[in-house]
């Protein structure tokens, strides 16, 4: 990707790997990566699903578990006030992550299907027959569904950027659908299935021009980039804990401190009031309006160790290495006799989606992991994107930093073996 | 053999590469099914007079595992009677999920799909047809989709 255009939408850093990274020791640091399966050493391409968990975040896992288990908050005791201190460290350690101005705009949750779930069930308290929401055509099913079903219930309808051949979506597209009657735009910031980098920070200025807010999904964008949801201006941006090195079931959602307060609460219970009578309920402040319940303490725990690593190893360091990654990838991929990249965008994160001629997507899927190989194969929760492109599945290879170029060779050699035998 | 080639049988393969009665019956009625998990559709063309299956087509796009079942079931069912189809369809059931010896006998040319077992993930592609075959076999024309 070029770094100017990087920049512009939220990712920065340069593309030198400086002499801190060793790749050796980076890999050693996930015990997942040194096991084997079906006797092979294991290729694992299926980032883009979910990451692997560095041993840091294991530890602070069990750590937790053995030395501070206990409920945060309302402990007087020990235990509890050091939960609490760690789970609201989590929350300032998540804002810094992604320069958020204030630790309170960190609401924790599962991840991103539920933070968009959040955002479009306050959101669209206010939402009326006829407002109009948009959102793109390379949107995860979890940026999809949600606002279709807001639209069933209130009449409001649904507009789609279009993308093009390269899987790019034109700015030019997003104006013309911008209106007197948008309410809301949802984008991704990184498809998962395209590996497409969009242009969100041109989408948020034109939208705010308008005084539209603007929700980015960032679920696949943490992982590879620098964030700052400041220089983005963005009003909402989700994070997808483990996709992002961290544990499964945690996430959070950011969103600007004007509207945690304005909007009203999601989930209602314990933890998110301030007073409680058969009367009248009085809701707590952002962020513990909308977290409801007994938080899960220890993923935020375990995730704030991802953070702390992903910063050790090095923003820079990590784009760098999967830009070459996503290089020596495109070329390898591309050199296989029947073989057809899907997502050709010019800024794109290192993803790469492809079909064999002749071949099914499921079949090779089988087929490589008998090498050793794991990738996605299917739909990847875009139906739509595989509408557009006119294919029913395809495969994906989703790269992460501690992935190698000789991991790349293997997947191809796995490709030639699954040609052979399908006989093309 | 291996666990691999266990599942892609040279059998499997062939069906693949030239599926039997594919195609469609223009006088019976379309009857389709979908595996959610990976996007694949197949329709079914079933033609039963007097309780016997006349004859039987399918079309669709899957992998080899569901496309070779697809084929090797009309194949199977084609001119037998509705009960014998149901009867087959429980056997491939049986095969294709539940542990225990596979009478290579009964099954003919079923016992391919013996392999499919080791993979839970790909049972939906190798069952889809038969699903849908059933389906079509109970007058229910609204499309299947597997979920086991
Ligand atoms: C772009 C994108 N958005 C949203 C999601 C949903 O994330 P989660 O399942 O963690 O809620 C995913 C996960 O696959 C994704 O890739």
């Amino acid at each position: 990707m070029t770094s100017s255009a990087a920049a512009d939408n939220g990712a920065t850093g340069g593309t030198q790997i400086s002499s801190g990274f060793d790749i050796d020791a980076v890999r050693a640091d996930f015990p997942i990566l040194s096991r084997t399966v079906h006797g092979k050493p294991l290729v694992y391409l299926d980032n883009a699903a979910t990451a692997q968990k560095p041993r840091a975040v294991i530890d602070a896992i069990n750590e937790y578990y053995r030395e501070y288990n206990s409920n945060i908050h309302r402990g007087v005791h020990h235990l509890s006030e050091k939960a609490t201190s760690l789970y609201e460290g989590a929350r300032k350690r998540a804002a810094r992550f992604i320069n958020a101005a204030d630790s309170c705009e960190i609401v924790f949750l599962r991840g991103t299907t539920e933070a968009v779930n959040l955002v479009c069930s306050s959101v669209g308290q206010s939402i009326k027959a006829g407002d109009e929401i948009i959102i793109s055509h390379m949107e995860h099913h979890s940026n999809i569904v949600p606002w279709q079903m807001l639209c069933n219930r209130t009449g409001a309808v649904l507009r789609v950027i279009p993308i093009n051949d390269d899987a790019e979506m034109d700015v030019a597209d997003f104006e013309a659908l911008l209106g007197p009657k948008t309410r809301f735009v949802s984008l991704v910031h990184v498809s998962n299935s395209l590996g497409t980098i969009n242009p969100v920070k041109q989408v948020i200025d034109l939208a705010h021009a308008q005084g539209v807010p603007v929700l980015i999904d960032g679920a696949q964008a943490l992982p590879h980039m620098q964030v700052d949801v400041q220089a983005l201006d963005c009003d909402f941006y989700t994070c997808s804990g483990h996709k992002t090195f961290g544990p499964m079931g945690i996430g959070f959602l950011y969103g600007k401190k004007q509207w945690l307060e304005e909007l009203p609460p999601y989930h209602g219970g314990g933890d998110m009031i301030k007073y409680v009578s058969f009367d009248k309920t009085e809701y707590n402040d952002p962020p513990f309006k909308f977290e409801a319940g007994t938080p899960n303490v220890s993923g935020v725990i375990g995730l704030a160790a991802a953070m702390d690593y992903m910063e050790k190893i090095g923003h820079d360091n990590i784009q760098a290495h999967e830009h070459d990654l996503l290089v020596y990838a495109t070329e390898q991929l591309s050199a296989i006799k029947g073989l057809r990249i899907i997502g050709t965008a010019r800024n794109k994160a290192s993803v790469v989606s492809f079909v064999l001629d002749d071949v099914h997507s499921h079949d090779i899927g089988t087929f490589v992991d008998h090498e050793g190989v794991a990738i996605r194969v299917g739909h990847h929760c875009t139906q739509p994107v595989m509408q557009r492109f006119g294919v029913p599945a395809t495969s994906r290879a989703s790269f992460a930093f501690y992935n190698t170029k000789q991991e790349v060779d293997t997947l191809a050699q796995a490709l030639h073996k699954v040609i052979d035998i399908f006989g093309a | 053999m291996t666990e691999l080639q266990e599942l892609y049988q040279q059998v499997i393969l062939d069906h693949n590469k030239s599926p039997r009665n594919f195609g469609e019956l223009p006088d019976a009625p379309a009857v389709e099914g979908h595996n959610p998990l990976c996007g694949d559709n197949v329709t079914v063309f079933v033609k039963v007079v007097d309780g016997v299956i006349e004859d039987v087509k399918f079309k669709g796009a899957g992998c080899a595992i569901s496309k070779a079942s697809a084929s090797i079931m009309t194949t199977l069912v084609k001119g037998k009677t509705v009960v014998e189809a149901r009867e087959l369809f429980v056997r491939f059931h049986e095969l294709v999920t539940e542990d225990g010896d596979v009478d290579p006998l009964v099954l003919g040319k079923m016992a391919v799909f013996a392999g499919v077992r080791d993979y839970p993930s790909r049972v939906k592609c190798a069952s889809l047809a038969w699903h849908t075959l059933k389906n079509a076999l109970e007058d229910k024309t609204d499309a299947v989709v597997t979920t086991e």
